[in-house]
Parts: structure tokens; sequence; C-alpha cells
């Protein structure tokens, strides 16, 4: 497989991964079966930061690396920033993906959507309030 | 890196010095042309004559029913097309059989057929590999022009029982040719005893040089040639001669045939070895035939981890060894050959295949089981399937989602 430096960096050495004990946002997608799982564990402070993040991965080499990544660029965000990270900005922070591990950085960006649903949701929130309404083309955001 | 350990020897093997030291004089000096009539080229048609004998000795079949070819897939194409071609269309025979678990040479090869307007049956195969006997013995019909089906299988190493298949392909009346380029030099190979019609096999599964192999094919059998030119190979195979690999897989058969009962026991008993240090990290099984498979090849599943993050982090610590998950595929599915066993996929996408051939010693096999434990210990403290497996949730909720 083809991967960057970057990427293989981030597998080798991956940032932030293991499980946030007192996170107030978690979000799980994919499934076994496709062969990529992401859990991301989120702590947001009172005023919508992103204080800390931690991820568990079952995957292949770029899911390990756009998770490790993901985390890194969203800890220290609002809310309002972090949705706005994007799978391409993802890949692009990794110089780049082969194409056919891109899915793997959509993953990155769901895990991220669906923890901070969770978020909105042990509120007592409608998270499609706060976040658009989907436009279901994925099935795994948390959303619904 | 504390150690490089090459343990994908399915994938492909080095180059043995004596294979080297073989080709060697026909990279320099011997250059010449081996149809030409001066005595310059004489050399390397007597270096050709003697590459057809041994590889002939090796599979106990006579030396006129050799034919090189560039390697592996194109001895699979030749079987395949240059059989079915020879005939013609024909409506009375237009059907070939081949099993779920072939190497994409014949796979791809019959998918082509089939677009042309040939039939193809693919008979299935037991959870060891097993090719199911009952099922081909009902598949062969009038029609069926040729069974095809592979020796031993590169991912999980099941060895197939060849002479019951070709008995029972002769009693019905069809050819048997068999995909062989994992088991040449790999255990005892006697076309004549197995009844085998023809045999597909590739010089750099066993020491030799990549971009050679040969098709064994039975005197009296009538191919036509996919590629026409100078009649080379008794015009069965046209095409100046790759004349120094020719030389290096005739020494490769020839080392084969004649030390094969010594490190076969030898690569075995590594084999078994490691077999036993990974079975026993927990969750972990061997796929394949546990006592008829290749000598070298120990395949697994690992539960709760996926293969390529695996092969990635192994190479890390120095380690060439390869998975059949989706995520090395570049598809959702993992290989057909897990599929075909019966394992569901988030258990297919765990699998690693580790291949020792003789130039592997103990000490490497330690140094395998060390790191693949390690490792899969490392990969699952970071899986979320791991955690959910641990804490005794039904993993269904995961896999079925």
């Amino acid at each position: 497989m083809d991967y960057s430096e970057k990427v293989m960096d981030h597998f080798a050495n991956p940032r932030n991964v293991g499980v946030l004990e007192d996170a107030n946002a978690v979000g799980e997608v994919g499934n076994a079966k496709c062969g990529d799982i992401m859990k991301m564990y989120l702590k947001i402070s009172d005023e919508g930061v992103i204080t800390d993040i931690r991820f568990k991965t079952f995957g292949c080499g770029a899911a390990v690396a756009t998770s490790s990544m993901a985390t890194e660029m969203v800890k220290g965000k609002t809310i309002s920033e972090a949705l706005q990270l994007t799978n391409k900005a993802v890949a692009e922070a990794l110089d780049g993906l082969p194409p056919v591990k891109m899915h793997c950085s959509v993953l990155a960006e769901e895990a991220i959507h669906a923890a901070i649903a969770d978020y909105y949701k042990r509120k007592g929130l409608n998270p499609e309030e706060f976040m658009g309404t989907c436009d279901m083309n994925c099935d795994s955001c948390g959303k619904h | 890196m504390e150690r490089v350990v090459y343990s994908d020897n399915a994938a492909t093997t080095p180059i043995s010095k004596n294979v080297y030291n073989a080709m060697l004089p026909y990279l320099t000096t011997g250059y010449g042309n081996p149809s030409s009539l001066y005595s310059l080229a004489r050399e390397e048609k007597k270096a050709l004559d003697q590459a057809r004998a041994y590889t002939a000795e090796c599979l106990n079949c006579s030396p006129d029913e050799i034919i090189f070819t560039s390697g592996g897939s194109e001895a699979d194409n030749l079987a395949l097309k240059g059989l079915l071609f020879a005939r013609g269309f024909s409506k009375e025979k237009k059907q070939i059989i081949t099993s779920t678990i072939e190497h994409h040479a014949i796979l791809h090869t019959c998918e082509f057929l089939e677009r042309i307007g040939y039939e193809v049956t693919y008979i299935g195969v037991d959870g060891e590999g097993h090719i199911k006997m009952d099922e081909l013995e009902q598949a062969i019909s009038d029609k069926t022009a040729l069974v095809s089906i592979m020796a031993a299988n590169n991912e999980i190493g099941t060895i197939q029982d060849l002479k019951a298949i070709a008995d029972l392909c002769h009693k019905k009346g069809t050819l048997f040719h068999t995909d062989a380029v994992q088991a040449v030099g790999h255990m005892h190979i006697d076309v004549k005893e197995m009844g085998i019609d023809m045999l597909s096999l590739s010089a750099h599964k066993i020491r030799g040089p990549k971009g050679v192999g040969a098709l064994y094919c039975r005197k009296g059998i009538h191919l036509e040639p996919l590629i026409h030119g100078g009649g080379q190979e008794n015009g069965k195979r046209s095409g100046t001669e790759n004349v120094a690999g020719i030389v290096g897989l005739g020494e490769a058969m020839r080392y084969a045939h004649e030390h094969m009962d010594e490190y076969l026991p030898y690569v075995a008993r590594l084999r078994d070895r490691l077999i036993e240090g990974v079975c026993k990290i927990p969750y972990t099984q061997l796929t394949g035939d546990p006592v008829n498979r290749l000598p070298g090849t120990a395949s697994f599943v690992i539960e709760c981890i996926e293969g390529e993050s695996l092969v990635l982090r192994l190479d890390l610590a120095g380690i060439a060894s390869s998975t059949g998950s989706a995520c090395s595929t570049g598809s959702l599915d993992p290989s057909h050959v897990l599929m075909a066993i019966g394992l569901p996929h988030e258990i297919a996408h765990g699998s690693l295949r580790v291949t020792l051939g003789e130039q592997n010693t103990e000490e490497d096999v330690d140094y395998l089981i060390e790191k693949i434990t390690y490792v899969v210990k490392t990969l699952r403290d970071m899986s979320p399937v791991w955690d959910e497996k641990m804490s005794g949730e039904p993993m269904l909720k995961l896999f079925d989602k």
C-alpha cells in the first residue's frame, strides 16, 4: 500500500489512543463486517470546547492514521469548529491517502460528528437543531 | 530493527546461489539464440534441453511434454484457453469446472471464457478448503471440456487429493488440469502416478527467477498457442526463449527433485513450531487443513484485529508477511478463499499468512512468534471490538449493524 510518511507516522505512533473515562461525548461508526470501526471519546467543556479526546480503532493503517490525525485536528477546538472538519481536510493533513482508502477519512469525520451528536443527546437536546439534517448518505453517524 | 525475517515465501522466494550461478553464463557470454544454426548458439540449445530434462524428471514426465512459459499465470491461461480454442467453439464441450478457491490466474481466465460463451461451474470447498468431491462428481457432464483444480492453496496451504480428482475426471471422461504453482517443489508430484493431464508451475516460488514457468501437457492433448510466431516450444509457445530464466527454472527443479526429502521435513518442523506458538494467542485459529498442508504455510485468523494493520506493524519489526483482509484487497470483501471456507467477514479481516522456506531458521520462527504476539496485543489494546469482546457484551451488536 502506498502510504505517505505522515500516514505511516500516525499509524506507527498514533496520537490520543485510548478511552476517556470522563468523556461526555462518545461516538462509534463503521462496522466490523466492512473491517473498520472507530470509536471517539470527547470531553467537551461548558463553553463548548473539546478539551480532551481519545480514540479506539479497529481497521487498516489508513483507519488508524485518520483517527489519530482527526483527534489532533479537533483537540482544543470548539464544537462548531470541529463540525467544520471534513474528511478531505483530514486526508490532506496526512499528505493524501490512496483512493481506495478515502472512505477511512470519511469514517473519521463521521466519528467526530457522532460523538458531538451524542453530546447533545446527553443534554436532552435534538442534535439536528445544532448539526443540521442528515443527507442520509451514511448509516452510522449516530444522529438517528 | 532487531532482525529482518522474510516469511512471505508463497508470494515469492529469494533466488538461491545455485540458481544464480547456473543463470549467470546466459546473462553474459551465452547470449546466442537457441534457434540459430551456428555453433555459438549450440550451448544455449543444450542448456534449454537440460532444463527441460530436469523439469520433466521432477514431475516424472517426458521432456517433450514441457512447455516453457513466462510464468504460472501464462501456463494457466494456456491450459484453459489453449485447450478450448484448439477445439473451436464446440457446443458439445463448452463447460469448464473449477473451484471457488483458485488463484486469479484461473478465476479471471474463467470469467473471460464465460464472457465469450463458455460455461463455468465453480465447485465449493469444506471448512478446511477441500474440494467437495460429490459436488464435482455431479457437475461433470458430457459437455465438460476440462476440470481445473489447484494442487495446493496459496492462502491456506490445503493440499487437494489430486489422484482422487484425476481418477474421477477420467472415470467421467474429462481432462484434469492442476495449478501447482504453490505445490511444485513443496511436495512430491508424479503426474503419471497421479493421473494429471496438465500442470502449471512457476520458477520464482521455488527459488528460481521471476518471469518463467512451465506447463506440463500430456502427449496427445492438443493446445492452440496463445502466442503465435516463430514456432518455439514445439509450436506451442512462440517467442525467442528466455534462456537464462529457463536455465534458472531447470536448476531450481533439479535442486527440488534432489533435495526435497531433506528440506521439506525441515521446513515443516519450522512451520509447526510457528503454528504452535501463534495459536497460543487467545482467539486465534489456524486456517486450512491442519495435516495435509504445504510444509511452509502457516495461516491464521486472529480475532478483533485487522490484517493490514497487523502486516504493516510486522513490517515495522522487519517481518514480511501477508493478509487476505479487505483492506489489502482494495474491496470491501476479504479474500475469496477465506469467504469460500465459510469464515464470517469480521473474522476473515483478521487473517495472517506466514510462509516459510528452507532459508528460514528456528531463530526466525521464535522472533516471528514474539513479534506477532506483541503486535496483536498492541492492536487489540486499541481495538473497540476487543473491548466489546472482553466486556462480555454480545459482539453481534457490532457485527450486525
